[in-house]
């Protein structure tokens, strides 16, 4: 048994009417792994701002190794030796890995700056821990995993002993996950205890010895990794069972829309290249593929915001030239776009208006809005769609993410569309949205729709395609049929090696 | 310590808290009334005697809020879409010198029914014209419009300079630097006899009406809206951006073109570099005051404009300077800015 090195006792925290966390107490040993689970909005991420002295509890109290800390005290919790990995980055992006580490851990008024000595710190920690990055290099020019290794290591260089992860996986790519997790499991191993928050039953099945599993505010289970299963963990920290939808057997017709050696320059950068493919009524083709690999353009250039350079595009067997977002709208077309909250809503306005900003010409006669067909509209969405948080008067920015997405879904699919354009359709949702997510896609293509899954998320892409195609370094791989996926195949697909798939399709 | 946006806005505190900025502001350049030596109650029952005092005061006050109104909406129309114009001041002098152009010869042997709204039109459709170069080198090269609209205002009046020393310039002036003046016919009708006021405040109420109107019924406020609060999701929804910009300004540059044109038809007669004592950027202040609501410029407007004219009661009677009205209006601004702040985030420990 290890010693607890933090113990949280009775926190309670109130925000208006809401419950933020209700009398939780969990403690974490040395060495440890724990995950803290929970849907969005669960108080996750509440409780360890308590922690880390971004909030005063209402009640309850925190322990570090025995001694009790000061709330609300940020400056306390990193002396106790507390440290945060935010979700998103408190990183300046024009200073350096060793300015941005080295930020805040030096008085004012000192007239120079021990840089030396902070370099062979850095460089100690990065070491021990296996985290390589150039001490000199310029923050913004870093991927993203290498921006939370950076973040990582801003803590450690606080001397942080307790370290704790917002999301951490929010923003990484599945390789670059994998190897956080190994990384943090050897922290573990080196005497670090770490909590780290997630939805994720995978990551946190594969990583954490510990689960604390919160619902509503309040800790609703405790397990042990090793003495439970995912779908107990999903039907805990949802509160009841949650069935992912699965795909039935479909005959797909008619192709819809088909793309031609498409090609997409943008500031003489080629992003996208002799892309080909063909949708059929009725089914789902899947694209993965790692991020940043052409997947935003393509989805660009599909829904009107992006011209394309090069390439034939046919629209239910007539070609056509550039489509606006007017005309890919009039044509059937429902798009769903991977930003939710930078494109899919413009949050400030109300969600009827978020209904139909991008079908105007329906909503009004002669230049004036039609106020109550489109306020109608929006509660029609908000029933059929069973969209939670609001009235269609009320802001946008007020809903949830999966909520957010539903209003989305929701403006697109009431118009039955023939074809739907889904990019990343369920990233960062709860298992309840995702769920509800997949059941509205799937309809959709038991009605007849053609929907382009774009995804990262492999998982999704295999239990909703019918048929797979792979994007790397803009272009894409031949189709394979989902009957024929396994995991092998599909890591070599997305790895830009594609003999076997075209035996595969070739194959009788 | 830390700051909580506010999900839900009761209804008295969006109604209070201007209110509450406007007694802050009050309140504070009271402190400094007291330091110049005068009593502060009193000093505040002179401003508004001096503001409402007369038929004459009032009718004053009135007259200096209509270009307040008409260009306080230019900035507010134009900032709700996040186009920053600061170049109303320049669009205002242009609509000034084209009335005067073409209503003091060109156009003179017109008759007034026909005259004054054709004019009104040129003046709008001159300070249009001076927006659409800030916004061309915006929409071309993405150069940032608060400099290069700030800038075109110094190459505006210098413009106007130019030609009322020059082509425009009135050979009865006795050699002052004035332009020759628009036809008696073509001056705007006196809203009360025997004053300054004219119909150009009923102008800029209906279009501060008009504008309110435009902005929350048609799809064009609708869409121009969406591009300053999102340009990504705006475009993702098929607003047009740079359309809707266009339209924008030239809405924006119009209302500061009309007060222009206004100021000269309505009070003046003529055109002199110092017509504006900073209308356009006074505007911008109006226009932050109310929150960038087109209804709100109208009381933001009369507020600026009763401190300006009741100051000047409170200086002569009592001796302390005009500035005072000055510093009112920037404790305002700022207490306003403040309290709008509220609105919209809590304080929470």
């Amino acid at each position: 048994m290890t010693t607890p090195v933090l113990d949280i006792i009775g926190v309670s925290k109130r925000f208006g009417d809401t419950l933020a966390n209700d009398g939780i107490s969990m403690s974490l040993g040395k060495g440890e792994i724990v995950a803290l689970l929970g849907e969005n909005g669960a108080g996750k991420t509440t409780l360890m701002s308590i922690l880390f002295g971004h909030y005063v509890p209402d009640d309850g109290q925190i322990r570090i190794d025995g001694e009790e800390l000061p709330p609300g005290k940020p400056r306390a919790a990193i002396g106790a030796g507390v440290g945060m990995v935010h979700q998103h980055f408190s990183l300046a992006s024009n200073l350096t890995v060793l300015e941005n580490v080295m930020t805040g851990t030096e008085q004012l008024w000192k007239l120079w700056s021990a840089t030396q000595q902070a370099r062979r710190k850095l460089v100690r920690i990065a070491e021990r821990f296996g985290l390589k990055v150039d001490p000199d290099a310029r923050l913004g020019d870093l991927s993203v995993g290498e921006q939370q290794r950076v973040e990582i290591l801003k803590a450690l260089y606080n001397d942080a002993r307790i370290l704790i992860l917002d999301e951490p996986t929010a923003v990484l790519t599945n390789i670059e996950a994998e190897r956080l997790f190994a990384t943090l499991k050897d922290m573990a191993r080196q005497g670090l205890s770490l909590i780290f928050i997630s939805h994720k039953l995978d990551e946190v099945m594969a990583t954490a010895h510990r689960i604390v599993v919160l619902r509503g505010g309040k800790v609703v289970a405790e397990r042990k990794a090793s003495e439970s299963n995912k779908a107990e963990l999903a039907e805990l920290m949802v509160g009841r069972r949650v069935m992912r939808p699965v795909r039935e057997p479909s005959t797909p017709g008619a192709v819809v829309l088909e793309v031609r050696d498409l090609g997409v320059r943008i500031g003489g950068v080629e992003r996208l290249k002799d892309i080909g493919f063909a949708l059929r009524e009725g089914e789902v083709l899947g694209i993965i593929g790692v991020s940043g690999n052409g997947q935003v353009p393509l989805a660009r250039v599909l829904s009107g915001t992006l011209a394309r350079t090069s390439g034939e595009l046919l629209l239910y067997g007539e070609a056509v030239g550039h489509l606006s977002v007017g005309d890919v709208v009039d044509a059937g077309i429902g798009r769903v776009p991977e930003d939710r909250n930078g494109e899919g809503v413009i949050g400030e306005m109300s969600i009827w208006e978020n209904a139909v900003l991008e079908r105007l010409p329906a909503y009004s006669h002669n230049g004036l809005v039609d106020r109550k067909a489109g306020m109608a509209f929006a509660r029609s969405i908000i029933d059929a769609f069973d969209v939670r948080g609001g009235t269609p008067a009320s802001r946008t920015r007020l809903l949830s993410g999966g909520n957010m997405q539903k209003l989305i879904l929701g403006r697109n699919l009431s118009h039955r569309p023939r074809i739907l354009i889904a990019a990343q359709p369920a990233r960062g949702l709860d298992e309840g949205a995702v769920a509800a997510v997949h059941t509205r896609i799937l309809e959709a293509r038991k009605a007849g729709t053609a929907v382009l899954l774009i995804s990262e998320d492999l998982d999704e892409v295999i239990s909703l395609a019918d048929r797979i195609q792979a994007i790397v370094g803009g272009r894409l791989s031949p189709p394979l049929d989902a009957g024929r996926v396994d995991a092998r195949r599909l890591g070599l697909m997305m790895s830009g090696d594609w003999s076997h798939v075209a035996e595969a399709a070739h194959a009788p | 310590m830390r700051l909580e946006r506010r999900e839900h806005r009761p209804l008295l505190l969006l109604i209070g808290a201007p209110i509450a900025a406007i007694v802050a502001a009050l309140a504070l350049s009271g402190i400094l009334i007291a330091i110049a030596g005068a009593p502060v109650f009193d000093a505040y029952r002179r401003i508004l005697i001096g503001a409402f005092g007369s038929r004459l005061s009032a009718t004053e006050t009135l007259t200096r809020a209509t270009p307040l109104i008409l260009t306080g909406l230019a900035a507010a129309v134009a900032f709700r879409a996040r186009l920053w114009n600061i170049g109303a001041e320049g669009q205002f002098y242009l609509g000034a010198i084209a009335v005067a152009a073409f209503g003091s010869k060109l156009l003179a042997d017109l008759p007034g029914p026909i005259l004054i709204p054709l004019l009104l039109v040129i003046g709008a459709i001159a300070g249009m014209a001076l927006i659409l170069v800030p916004l061309w080198l915006r929409l071309r090269f993405s150069v940032d419009e608060v400099v290069t609209s700030l800038l075109m205002n110094f190459i505006a009046v210098l413009f106007v300079s130019m030609l009322i020393d020059g082509v425009l310039k009135d050979p009865l002036a006795f050699g002052w630097p004035q332009s020759q003046p628009v036809a008696d016919h073509a001056t705007l009708p006196k809203l009360i006899a025997r004053s300054r006021l004219h119909i150009g405040l009923a102008i800029a109420i209906v279009l501060a009406v008009v504008v309110y109107l435009v902005q929350s019924r048609t799809v064009f406020g609708l869409q121009s809206r969406a591009a300053g609060l999102n340009p990504q999701g705006a475009l993702f929804m098929g607003v047009p951006l740079g359309r809707t910009l266009v339209k924008v300004a030239c809405l924006s540059g119009g209302l500061a073109g009309l007060a222009g044109a206004i100021e000269v038809m309505g009070i003046k007669g003529y055109v002199t570099t110092d017509l504006s004592p900073g209308y356009g950027y006074a505007g911008i202040v109006v226009a932050m005051l109310a929150n960038l609501n087109p209804i709100g410029v109208v009381l933001a407007a009369l507020f600026t404009a009763i401190m300006f004219v009741g100051a000047d009661g409170m200086s002569r009677s009592l001796g302390i300077p005009t500035y005072i009205a000055d510093v009112t209006v920037a404790l305002a601004l700022l207490t306003m800015l403040v309290a709008l702040f509220f609105t919209q985030f809590r304080i929470r420990r």
